[in-house]
């Protein structure tokens, strides 16, 4: 469905991408890790086409991302922080992303309801609070039932509540066999929402398998104790071999784990 | 078409602002009190034309370029939508070009439309609209030139004070210092640089009073005649407007946002 082929991405003398290649396949749910500044928001804002990447190849569905447009048609977006026009209401908001599209499919309005943003259409994207934001963003995302979804830090800032409602949201669309990623640092939230893990460090892939997999060979059976026991590994490892490591191919799962 | 909403959706925003209104209802002011004072048609255009040269380019300039800066939300949200790049920012252009372009057309067009204008009084109008479309393509381009709002907005006010001030000062200062010289064609290439000279000169040849544009003026009229300048003038004008946007686009394409 989306494969990346060596993408570089450089912000003067930063590399936030290094040579990325990974491929994310339908019907599989991934979870991207890493810590802050690792190229996480970079890697999914360069498949939006809203990060222009140095080199490399980035294909949705058979679709070529450099200079395209049409293949966001199937892409959902969450961002990390939801930036709306500040005089806009919310409901305008939802009239106008309906509106630009050529057909629209029937509105998928399940998160709407869910979260009661029908009750405060009238209010202005200024006034609304962090957590409200991302309510909207959340029902942005699903509203037009796109085979692939992004979501950067989908649960961040919102009331546990409200977590709960998009993460059943979350979990059906898995089990629809639409193609998830999903970044957080709340390991226990990808535990059930992923079944994938790409690991992301210093703008380059450090880790692509299963959850399984990854379990498997920690011996540990919460994805946060196994990504904590990865990571220590890839440190060990660093420290044995001096830098530079060569990056982990995608799918190969070699990464030596230490007991 | 996509590009039509995504203008409907700007002007909406424009509208709301009340800006545009307020700069309506100054040029109406200024307009309607020029005429009061002076019965003088020719007299009103010439001090109409001054406001035009200055006011017009600084508003036009500014306004685009914090406009920019304030879509940059609205802009956001659209490149995650399957919406061209290219449809984004030209709709964002017409947008800006046509709110302002209608509130000078309103503003200034609609006294001289009862106070009658006459044929100097269209060439002002057409001229501050051409004038108004340079400024706002100067503005998308020092708009995409840097992230940050500030330096943009300094950007654009280097521009305008570029070509309102600058420009004629370093154009006097080669006169005077080539004096000597057969300057004619020299000349002429230079203020087809500058677009507020060339919409000054498209004023004077109508008013027929460029001996009171002096050396530039003169030579102008004698070269060309009326119809030979508006011509020229305005192709020239065509491509000052053109250019800046096209520049501005090619790197708007290849932005990280």
């Amino acid at each position: 469905m989306i494969s990346i082929r060596s993408v570089v991405k450089t912000f003067g003398r930063l590399r936030a991408l290094d040579a990325v290649s990974v491929d994310f396949s339908p019907g599989k749910s991934y979870a991207l890790i890493g810590p802050n500044g690792s190229g996480k928001t970079t890697l999914i804002k360069s498949v939006l086409g809203m990060v222009i990447p140095t080199s490399g190849d980035i294909v949705v569905d058979n679709e070529p991302v450099k200079n395209h447009w049409h293949y966001r048609e199937k892409i959902g977006y969450m961002p990390q922080i939801g930036r709306y026009p500040d005089n806009m209401r919310i409901g305008q908001l939802f009239d106008m992303m309906r509106n630009i599209r050529k057909n629209p499919p029937l509105p998928d309005e399940e998160l709407l309801e869910a979260f009661r943003l029908r009750e405060i259409f009238d209010k202005r994207m200024h006034t609304l609070s962090g957590g409200t934001r991302q309510k909207v963003s959340a029902a942005l995302a699903f509203l037009f039932t796109p085979p692939v979804l992004f979501l950067d830090e989908p649960t961040a800032g919102l009331d546990p509540v409200s977590v709960e409602i998009l993460k059943d949201k979350i979990q059906k669309t898995k089990e629809e066999g639409r193609l998830l990623i999903i970044t957080s640092h709340i390991m226990s939230d990808l535990d059930d929402l992923a079944t994938e893990v790409v690991y992301l460090q210093e703008g380059r892939i450090r880790y692509n398998n299963s959850i399984e997999e990854l379990k498997d060979i920690t011996g540990e059976n919460k994805l946060g104790k196994a990504m904590a026991r990865m990571i220590r590994g890839l440190e060990q490892e660093k420290q044995e071999k001096p830098p530079p490591l060569s990056p982990l191919k995608g799918g190969s799962g070699g990464v030596r784990i230490k007991n | 078409m996509a590009m039509t909403r995504v203008i409907k959706y700007v002007f909406y925003d424009i509208l709301r602002t009340r800006f545009i209104l307020l700069y309506t209802l100054f040029l109406l002011v200024s307009t309607i009190a020029m005429f009061q004072l002076d019965t003088d048609t020719g007299k009103v255009i010439l001090s109409l034309m001054n406001i035009v040269l200055m006011v017009v380019p600084l508003v036009s300039i500014v306004f685009s370029t914090i406009h920019f800066f304030n879509s940059y939300e609205f802009i956001e949200l659209l490149l995650a939508q399957p919406v061209n790049r290219k449809v984004i920012f030209l709709g964002e252009y017409f947008a800006v070009a046509f709110s302002l372009c209608f509130a000078f057309a309103a503003g200034v067009g609609l006294p001289m439309f009862f106070y009658g204008g006459g044929t100097s009084g269209i060439t002002l109008l057409y001229s501050g609209t051409m004038l108004t479309l340079v400024f706002v393509s100067l503005a998308f381009l020092s708009s995409v030139l840097t992230r940050d709002k500030a330096k943009a907005i300094g950007i654009a006010l280097l521009f305008w004070f570029y070509f309102s001030l600058i420009y004629d000062g370093l154009l006097m200062w080669i006169i005077y210092t080539f004096m000597d010289y057969p300057l004619e064609k020299v000349t002429l290439a230079l203020v087809s640089l500058n677009p507020v000279d060339l919409a000054r000169i498209l004023m004077l040849l109508q008013l027929d009073i460029s001996a009171l544009m002096g050396y530039t003026g003169a030579f102008y009229k004698e070269f060309f005649g009326s119809s030979m300048g508006l011509v020229f003038s305005s192709l020239v004008l065509l491509v000052w407007i053109i250019i800046p946007v096209w520049g501005a686009l090619r790197i708007f394409i290849r932005k990280d946002l």
